[in-house]
């Protein structure tokens, strides 16, 4: 199976997503490119080979908005190279130029895979619907390429035995109008903490937490516990936090090794981002909330109460 | 400035949607709601038309039901909506979507589209970038602010290290992600008002589109089946010591 996954770099790096799909695309096929899209640097290309990738397709959009040029040139590319299947991750830019490929190529789109299962003749991805408690397989109908959106976090990233690959600069074909976005500025956030999708633990808030000054507490624990932020989308929604701290199926999927849930009722959309975590803790005074359902404690009282006493006893030890 | 808002009716995300058993499509009832996230579009295409004397034209597809969630965005002051509820379309994917809404969109006219970023039912989440190829328009997505001068859109486009400034000149494609501004509450005289606005209802054969449905979908569900559960937690009702539980678990877990 020849097998291309969409790479993306941040600060001289692949994401550790391009490297999670990197890596199951070794357990797929045995023809592994990546279309990278960005600087390109040694440390990337390098990082990319050793995750299993033999060919670096190299596009540098310089400040073009590279979502139409790189559909068109990974469409050029597929014509000729005919892969069975391209990966890309739930991402801004990844959903982009999948988006943009499929309507160029008139070809399907499978979204939000936590799997992706092929056969000789058959390509599925697994998906999960109902905050994750169905599982849905749906298989495509047709010749590929196949295009498939990967959750973050569906795999472990690991290293394999690849080296350096060869790298191939790709041009952007014109686009005309289509094309024609720039960037004009380039923003990098900086948080003091971990960084959310690699945090061991998070501690998030939700709507429970009552105001943006109360949700100070949700900070607070996790700067006793060296822990990442995140909120539910209500908390973000109501301007209290960033929408980059979101926490669901329209923000970051995470599995650190604990997840805090204070003041969170588990709306499907926001289990569906952080089921998967090791330990679960939840605190909330509904005892009919749904985040009780994958918890593995459940306290119900008012969090307001029993924050206070737990930030209060972190303190002391 | 003439402005299509896509906009989607969806069963009430309060009550799990259910599954048709026979073919695994979402079962829709009569009155479905305004896809919440679609609020923060149809605000944002709003205040560009009320600063250009413009209009807001709602584009939707899916069954058209009793066409309450329709009449939420109606209500908050769109113009008119076109709604593609074509039997035919039962069981169609994204890119036929696309395709559906493109097509409803070019016989419109208009110079800016504005999406959210994902429906909450379906969540595909590539359909407006599939549109703006179709159109040939460039896709500002996922702003989380918006602003246009004089014929050129600029917006904050959230990405994965942070955010960047983009700017294209229109006709263009815009998806907002939820936040990006207040969605006003309908009136009292808005909602007496969207009872009366124009909902159009073309065929698929009216806007030229074919190979739709299941059949052009490219795909086909295979499966459906539950999740392996999550072994049950334990539930603990605070006396005033719950804390200390917690406290337990993350030693257990190593987190302190």
């Amino acid at each position: 199976m020849r097998i291309w996954v969409f790479a993306e770099e941040i600060d001289g790096a692949p994401t550790s997503l391009t490297l999670e799909m990197l890596t199951k695309a070794r357990s797929l096929g045995d023809d592994i490119a990546a279309f990278l899209v960005g600087a390109g640097s040694a440390e990337t290309l390098g990082t990319l080979g050793a995750h299993g990738a033999t060919t670096v397709y190299h596009l540098d959009p310089g400040d073009a908005l590279p979502s139409a040029g790189a559909a068109a040139a990974l469409a050029e590319l597929a014509e000729t190279e005919n892969p069975d299947l391209v990966m890309f991750g739930l991402q801004p830019t990844d959903r982009d130029v999948a988006g943009r490929l499929a309507g160029r190529m008139g070809v399907p789109v499978l979204s939000n895979a936590v799997d992706i299962v092929m056969t000789a003749d058959s390509t599925s991805i697994i998906n999960e619907i109902l905050g994750g408690a169905t599982l849905i397989e749906t298989t495509f109908v047709g010749s590929g390429p196949h295009l498939v959106v990967v959750r973050p976090k569906s795999f472990a990233a690991e290293p394999g035995a690849g080296g350096d690959p060869n790298v191939i600069a790709v041009t952007v074909p014109d686009t005309g109008h289509s094309g024609s976005a720039m960037v004009v500025e380039r923003h990098a956030e900086v948080s003091t903490g971990p960084r959310l999708e690699d945090a061991e633990v998070i501690v998030a808030g939700g709507r429970g937490m009552g105001s943006e000054e109360q949700f100070a507490g949700v900070e607070e624990l996790a700067g006793l516990l060296s822990a990442a932020v995140g909120a539910s989308r209500a908390v973000v929604d109501s301007g209290w936090v960033p929408y980059s701290l979101q926490v669901g199926q329209t923000g970051k999927t995470v599995k650190p090794n604990v997840y805090i849930a204070l003041g969170i009722s588990g709306a499907m959309q926001h289990l569906v981002g952080m089921k998967d975590s090791g330990t679960i803790i939840a605190v909330n005074k509904d005892e009919e909330a749904p985040i009780f359902g994958v918890a593995d404690l459940g306290i119900i009282g008012d969090v307001h109460k029993v924050l206070p006493k737990l930030i209060e006893a972190l303190k002391t030890r | 400035m003439k402005i299509a808002v896509c906009v989607k009716q969806i069963p009430n995300p309060a009550t799990p949607y259910e599954l048709d058993p026979e073919n695994h499509f979402v079962v829709r009832p009569e009155d479905q709601v305004l896809d919440d996230t679609d609020r923060y579009g149809v605000e944002m295409g709003l205040q560009l038309a009320e600063a250009t004397e413009g209009e807001v034209v709602l584009v939707s597809m899916g069954p058209a039901g009793s066409l309450q969630g329709i009449r939420q965005a109606l209500a908050m002051g769109a113009d008119k909506a076109v709604v593609i509820s074509d039997e035919a379309l039962r069981g169609s994917g994204a890119l036929v979507t696309a395709r559906v809404l493109a097509a409803a969109i070019e016989a419109e006219g208009v110079d800016l589209v504005i999406a959210g970023t994902e429906s909450t039912d379906g969540y595909a989440g590539v359909v407006p970038q599939m549109m703006a190829e179709l159109l040939g328009m460039p896709a500002l997505t996922f702003a989380r602010r918006v602003e246009h001068d004089d014929g050129t859109i600029r917006i904050e486009r959230q990405t994965s290290a942070g955010y960047d400034v983009v700017e294209a000149t229109l006709p263009a494609l815009v998806t907002v992600t939820s936040g990006a501004v207040e969605p006003r509450y309908p009136t009292f005289k808005g909602i007496m008002a969207a009872k009366q606005k124009p909902v159009d209802q073309p065929s698929c054969a009216d806007l030229g589109v074919e190979g739709i449905g299941a059949a052009g979908s490219g795909q086909t569900i295979a499966s459906v089946r539950p999740a392996p559960e999550r072994a049950a937690g334990t539930k603990v009702q605070d006396e005033g010591e719950a804390h200390l539980e917690i406290i337990k678990l993350l030693d257990q877990a190593k987190a302190i």
